[in-house]
């Protein structure tokens, strides 16, 4: 179907093999319509993956490298330069297909769920809320995000990147924090060494980053540094969500809604305040049996909300 | 504060969490959940800027008397020395 020496978009088909007595298949011989190739752009193998990762269009950054093309400081002085392309619709439309699709092309995913009681947990912060001042109030999704970032400590390997063909653990435990824009897509800024942060700091980050995230004010190195990635549909009233990995990073965990659930406590059945969590890992770099215990740190975590 | 400067403020509240919001398009009888795309978060950004901009501290257990613009406005205003 194509001919030898002819140039086609990665994915093409290139040619079919038919078995003995096997006619051309209808349409056979029309080479398929191809995808207008995209204009060349010089760009250094760092400097894709640093534009990947901070969301620089390539083709609005000028090369200083050798012949024009673009370097990595090329793109991280971009980056810099003010805003990444969040708020841009078109533009983090097709930064999210690039990134979801590179990671259910490459990344084999293992998904695990449990089912967690937070009953204590939110006892705990509806108690702190009644002695707290409104702008010093907690949200359940700091506990969550607490908990992960404390798991993250408790079980390595699940904080950090797959970078060729192994494991990267990240300088810190940066945890990216999915936030839904109000005229679509979403950025998943970092809350920077959230392991390290009690809740208020980290209810603070949060405020900040959302503001922000939707009046487009993020800098490209929140966007750039997680780790790891929570996110968080409950309230939705999704009950509970596997997520695509945002590559290179190698575990997301989603929340879904906290509600009552029938639980066993002590051989009898009672109504406690329960969420499920879920974990995609990439196989690759995580087992199920670590994944497991990463899972059953987060549970344990939060079975100690005072201490988060 | 008068009632409308109580309205002014819950209305000023609610754009600056949801700037994308037209004040003449906001109903004050219908349930802000119903017109307005509002998760915890941006719950929690109104009720403090309802704070900035009048001071009522409003507890977590009384957020369900905020769900709509007017029945914010007459909480509000029974929390304060309204003329």
């Amino acid at each position: 179907m194509v001919a030898p020496g002819q140039k086609v978009p990665v994915g093409a088909v290139l040619a079919l093999i038919r078995g003995d007595g096997e006619g051309p298949s209808p349409g056979a011989g029309a080479p398929p319509p191809m995808p207008a190739p995209a204009p060349a752009v010089r760009a250094s193998p760092a400097a894709r993956k640093a534009a990947e990762a901070l969301h620089v269009d390539l083709t609005s950054v000028t090369g200083t490298g050798p012949g024009g093309a673009i370097t990595r400081e090329d793109v991280e002085r971009a980056a810099s330069r003010g805003r990444v392309a969040a708020p841009a619709a078109g533009g983090m439309r097709a930064a999210i297909a690039a990134a979801m699709s590179r990671s259910k092309r490459e990344i084999p995913h293992l998904y695990l769920a449990s089912t967690i009681d937070l009953t204590k947990a939110t006892t705990w912060m509806a108690a702190e809320n009644q002695q707290r001042g409104v702008e010093r109030r907690l949200l359940p999704v700091a506990l969550l995000l607490k908990a992960v970032a404390g798991a993250v400590t408790d079980v390595p390997g699940l904080s950090g990147f797959w970078v060729e063909d192994a494991f990267r653990a990240g300088a810190g435990v940066h945890v990216g924090c999915a936030i839904a824009l109000r005229d679509g897509g979403l950025v998943a800024p970092a809350i920077h060494d959230a392991d390290r942060k009690d809740l208020d700091a980290i209810m603070r980050d949060l405020l900040d980053l959302t503001g922000r995230a939707r009046g487009g004010t993020l800098r490209s190195s929140e966007l750039a540094d997680p780790t790891i990635t929570v996110t968080n549909l409950g309230e939705l009233g999704v009950e509970e969500a596997f997520a695509v990995i945002y590559p290179p990073q190698v575990a997301i965990v989603a929340f879904g809604r906290i509600m009552p659930r029938p639980w066993a406590v002590d051989g009898r059945v009672e109504a406690r305040s329960t969420v499920r969590v879920t974990l995609s890992a990439d196989h690759r770099a995580v087992d199920g049996r670590r994944a497991g215990q990463f899972l059953a740190a987060i549970e344990r975590r939060l079975q100690a909300p005072e201490l988060l | 504060m008068t009632r409308a400067e109580v309205q002014d403020a819950v209305v000023g509240a609610l754009l600056s969490v949801a700037p994308e919001l037209s004040a003449a398009a906001l109903k004050p009888d219908v349930p802000l959940r119903d017109q307005v795309d509002l998760d915890s978060m941006d719950v929690l950004r109104f009720v403090m800027e309802v704070h900035r901009r009048t001071h009522v501290e409003v507890p977590e257990t009384d957020y369900g008397r905020l769900a709509t613009i007017a029945g914010a406005v007459d909480y509000l205003a029974g929390r304060m020395a309204v003329v």
